[in-house]
């Protein structure tokens, strides 16, 4: 669907490497030259008319998230760098204040690093325990997991929407439901599911959700960082400088501004923000269930075509996004990738940053084709018939 | 040697590698050589006797260009003293990095003599002999 919106598409390339980064409109392009050809002033400083058209564009993203996940308030929308920084700032500016010794954060071994990391250092300097919910046969996490997995000494539940590697959507709403009725707070890291799946906070009830713009069609170097005003109100900011105080005249008066400013110091990255508001527009225009199912369709179509292949083993043969991570037998993961690559395909191998997913699913690297709206059913093909003959990839890999 | 020669020398030290095994004798010194841009991942095991290396064997995870590079260095260096090995790594550095080089001296280490056309896999051909370099100078200076 839409190709033709994609200059990365002129070239002779196909990319199944989606959830590292999605390709990005034309439009979303148009508009950061925009900014830089005709209003590239900085933010916040609304003396001279462009200054102030580039507030009321920044601004305009900000509105245009709240409506696009679905969230109460203005304020609770705060501009970060992208999924990984939201996620620190929710570890280190709140929960870093609130854990105490032998509380227990619960992820799973599917999770990306940055939703791991951050929590392993809350371990070393809170000395809090970080606790495992066990992932069932398919690598899901389930409801009945997570009941299990919950103790008494549980305060927060941290889970991607969406993994990275499976590709599972885990049943968030029913997972915070139960959470919240135990006094457990939820944060969601939805860097792959954003893009993908429409995303309801209010619907959720999630206390922190963290995304980035780039998977989702906008720059690189902008995210969002949702919260729930009442707890947004309570972060600390990790940023101390311009741009987020109020006043400051000696160490002891020095007032910082209220949500979202408070948490976004420094000058920020303007043009991705105001091309971000073009993609939401964009995505908006094509809309999130079509391409939800668009996505399951092309997904079914290529395990269908996998599983034909005897020398090819899926990892997560069921799952409903529109990732796919397999191996070829005996052939190590990144040369195949080099081998696709002789045929411009790109596709990702390793880990995919989920260096703990090896201790449940006992491989370690795979190859990950993930899928986007542009995919289309004849790219598909082109891979599959490359994967199909192993000696053709033994002989051309080198 | 032709592409085809070349291909078949490189599958052959991939799929059945030679002195592949994992090694917990404690004679042994182990080396752990990775690449920052890729998921190669191996672990070399050195047993030195008299300034000669005695044994290599390796284990781990890598692509057919760095498992089959091991699998070939070892194979040319066991058996050598340290300045020898020494030698024989800065030349097949040297071949790699398209430097001048002696072709004879390489062994079936000449078939990455065209892996300087691509450019991403120079550091698959050169993983292991970066730390086992770094490893055999650091004896060597101990040893002086």
């Amino acid at each position: 669907m839409n190709r033709e919106d994609f200059p990365m598409l002129n070239q002779d390339i196909i990319y199944f490497d989606n959830g590292a980064t999605t390709l990005k409109p034309k439009c979303v392009i148009d508009k950061t030259v925009e900014y830089y050809s005709l209003y590239g002033a900085s933010a916040h400083r609304g003396d001279y008319d462009i200054a102030y058209k580039v507030d009321q564009e920044y601004e305009n993203t900000r509105a245009l998230v709240k409506e696009f996940i679905h969230a109460k308030h203005l304020e609770e929308i705060v501009f970060t760098s992208g999924s990984t920084e939201g996620l620190n700032l929710v570890a280190n500016g709140f929960f870093k204040h609130l854990l105490e010794p032998n509380d227990e954060v619960l992820i799973t071994k599917a999770e990306h690093a940055s939703n791991v990391l951050p929590w392993f250092q809350l371990a070393k300097t809170n000395n809090i325990h970080i606790g495992y919910i066990p992932l069932d046969d398919h690598y899901y996490v389930t409801l009945e997991n997570v009941k299990k997995a919950i103790t008494p000494h549980t305060k927060v539940i941290s889970l991607a929407y969406i993994t990275n590697v499976i590709g599972d959507i885990r049943p968030m709403k029913e997972i915070i439901a139960y959470a919240h009725e135990h006094n457990i707070f939820v944060v969601v890291d939805a860097a792959q599911s954003i893009g993908h799946l429409k995303t309801d906070v209010q619907d959720l009830d999630v206390d922190f959700l963290s995304f980035s713009a780039h998977k989702m069609c906008g720059p690189t170097g902008v995210g969002v960082l949702y919260g729930k005003k009442e707890l947004l109100e309570e972060v600390e900011p990790l940023l101390l400088g311009g741009g987020m105080n109020e006043s400051f005249d000696n160490e002891q008066e020095v007032f910082y501004k209220p949500l979202p400013t408070r948490l976004e110091a420094g000058t920020p990255n303007i043009a991705g923000v105001i091309a971000f508001g073009e993609a939401i527009l964009y995505l908006q225009k094509i809309g999130m269930d079509t391409i939800a199912s668009y996505e399951k369709k092309l997904r079914q179509y290529l395990v269908d075509k996998l599983l034909l292949i005897p020398h090819i083993d899926i990892i997560n043969i069921e799952s409903d996004s529109g990732i796919v991570s397999f191996n070829v037998n005996d052939i190590f993961s990144q040369d195949v990738a080099y081998y696709l690559n002789k045929y411009n395909i790109c596709v990702r191998a390793g880990s995919h940053c989920a260096k703990i997913l090896k201790n449940a699913v006992g491989v370690k690297n795979t190859i990950r084709v993930s899928l986007y709206f542009y995919n289309t059913i004849e790219e598909i093909d082109s891979l599959v018939e490359l994967l199909m003959d192993k000696d053709k990839i033994l002989k051309e890999m080198l | 040697m032709d592409e085809f020669e070349r291909r078949e020398i490189i599958l052959e030290h991939y799929q059945n590698p030679k002195n592949y095994e994992k090694v917990e004798d404690e004679r042994y010194i182990k080396i752990n050589a990775n690449n920052e841009s890729c998921i190669d991942n191996l672990d070399l095991y050195l047993l030195i006797e008299n300034n000669q290396i005695k044994d290599i064997k390796f284990q781990g995870e890598a692509c057919a260009i760095s498992t089959s590079s091991t699998s070939i260095m070892i194979t040319n260096l066991i058996g050598k003293t340290i300045e020898e090995a020494i030698g024989y790594i800065k030349n097949f550095m040297a071949m790699v990095n398209e430097e001048k080089y002696q072709e004879d001296l390489l062994k079936e280490g000449i078939v990455f003599n065209e892996i300087y056309k691509q450019n991403n896999r120079k550091a698959c051909a050169l993983l292991p002999y970066r730390d086992l370099l770094n490893t055999l100078i650091e004896i060597q200076k101990k040893n002086a």
